[in-house]
């Protein structure tokens, strides 16, 4: 019930800004240096709240699923990760590779989440880039000197959300464009075995 | 010893030759994110024999050294094998006429060997110095030397022309190889093989999602090592640093590695 609510709640939220937003000339909330960092803070705090709360695997990469929905820039990042394939792909094969994408990278990098515990994330600054705001982190895990995690986050869907992220200078993005890619040649370029396939990877 | 003496300045030379000789990554493209590899067809073999090497002798040796030897105790082997590594890298702080870093170098090596225990703890962090962290390849890099082309080294992993040469130096330059008290010949060596075990051991399954899980193993470790190389060698260049990024909602190209789409902004959704 406490669940209904709240979903009916926020699902009242979610259409009024939508409608506020298309109302308005500009864009209503336009993204600043402050709002980058607070997302960025937000998704640290939120991923952190799960990985100390001692669910089992499964069910922590559910709620990395949805953290990840939330925060980030789901449509783009599939669609980079696909690279050129996505502008031969249909409507509907897109709207399907980008779910499977979601899934294989929350299953692909919660597991990794593991090794994160009692990490320490400290947001250190953030800068103007083209599409929106770099912010750069350092983490700092036990027993191992800190290395730089950078976010990309930008407002051009409408929100600000991250669309990168660099961890010691390597682009998440660019990576799982290779893989992506080679997963695509792998299969002689058929994309709905791809999308098959992505549902039970990661 | 008189053979040796000799024998220094040729390998030096031979490697300095190779260097200039070898086929050269286009101007900027480094920069521009790209991954040069003309070598691709001998590097794919070689790193089919590192896999070999890594699922049957480096692997498991490393998984059972970090079972059975406690936790803090890896860590010791591995700060005792960043701390006999300083001498070296004061080398080649000097040599890219970085004296301030030459200093942090020896201060942290003579406080680590003393306070430190011989080096197995590094007590020298406490004192906010910046990290340490260089090699001959960066010192070609501050020289001029480009990238060069990717190489996959046997035993050794993802290189550059340009790097494996300062792999190669590295291996004689540290002066500890050259002090009459020194323990053992190459115990810098060891020290790091102890150390890289310690990582593929504590790292294992994300080690493993790279090596083993991935459709193309090759391209992925490739690309990783690049990056990551870059993103070292730029770290004090705000400017190169900031080239390195590719803005997904703007990139325009036919390049099929950057290549993108031609508006990005068209709702993936749409139609």
């Amino acid at each position: 019930m406490q669940n209904n609510i709240l979903n009916r709640r926020k699902f009242f939220a979610t259409a009024l800004a939508g409608v506020l937003a298309t109302s308005l000339p500009f864009p209503a909330f336009a993204l600043t240096e402050a709002g980058a960092k607070q997302l960025v803070n937000s998704v640290v705090s939120d991923i952190t709240r799960v990985i100390d709360s001692g669910k089992s695997e499964n069910a922590m990469i559910r709620d990395f699923e949805k953290i990840f929905v939330q925060y980030g820039d789901v449509p783009i990042m599939a669609r980079y990760a696909l690279g050129a394939d996505a502008r031969a792909a249909s409507a509907s094969q897109m709207r399907q590779f980008t779910k499977a994408f979601q899934g294989y990278i929350s299953r692909k990098y919660g597991r990794r989440f593991r090794e994160f515990i009692g990490g320490e994330v400290t947001v250190r600054n953030a800068r103007k880039i083209k599409a929106g705001y770099e912010v750069r982190t350092s983490v700092k895990l036990r027993g191992s000197s800190p290395f730089d995690v950078t976010f990309l986050v930008s407002d051009k869907s409408g929100r600000g959300k991250f669309y990168n992220m660099f961890i010691e200078g390597v682009n998440l993005l660019l990576t799982e464009r290779t893989e992506i890619g080679a997963m695509l040649d792998a299969r002689g370029g058929d994309l709905n075995r791809l999308i098959k396939d992505l549902n039970r990877s990661g | 010893m008189s053979n040796r003496a000799f024998f220094k300045p040729l390998i030096v030379l031979c490697t300095l030759t190779i260097l200039s000789a070898c086929a050269s990554q286009p101007q900027d493209a480094a920069a521009r994110g790209e991954v040069f590899d003309p070598y691709e067809g001998a590097n794919r073999s070689i790193h089919k024999f590192n896999l070999g090497v890594d699922r049957f002798l480096f692997r498991p040796a490393s998984k059972g050294y970090v079972k059975i030897v406690p936790d803090p105790m890896v860590t010791s082997f591995s700060t005792f094998a960043e701390n006999i590594s300083l001498p070296g890298q004061a080398v080649d702080y000097l040599l890219q006429g970085n004296p301030k870093q030459m200093g942090n170098a020896l201060l942290r090596f003579v406080v680590n060997m003393t306070v430190g225990g011989f080096g197995l703890s590094a007590p020298a962090d406490e004192l906010n110095l910046p990290p340490v962290d260089t090699d001959f390849g960066e010192t070609l890099h501050v020289w001029g030397f480009g990238e060069g082309a990717y190489v996959e080294l046997p035993f050794y992993g993802p290189s550059t022309t340009r790097d494996a040469v300062g792999v190669i130096i590295n291996l004689f330059s540290n002066p500890i190889n050259f002090t009459p008290v020194r323990p053992a010949d190459n115990l810098g060596v060891y020290a790091e093989v102890v150390r890289r075990m310690g990582d593929r051991g504590r790292f294992s399954d994300t080690v493993d999602s790279i090596l083993y899980e991935s459709a193309d193993s090759y391209a992925q470790a490739r690309l990783i090592y690049l990056q990551n190389r870059r993103f070292e060698l730029a770290r004090d260049d705000e400017e190169a640093y900031l080239g390195l990024y590719d803005d997904p909602y703007a990139v325009t190209g036919t390049d099929p590695v950057r290549d993108p789409y031609l508006d990005p902004y068209e709702d993936p959704y749409a139609e």
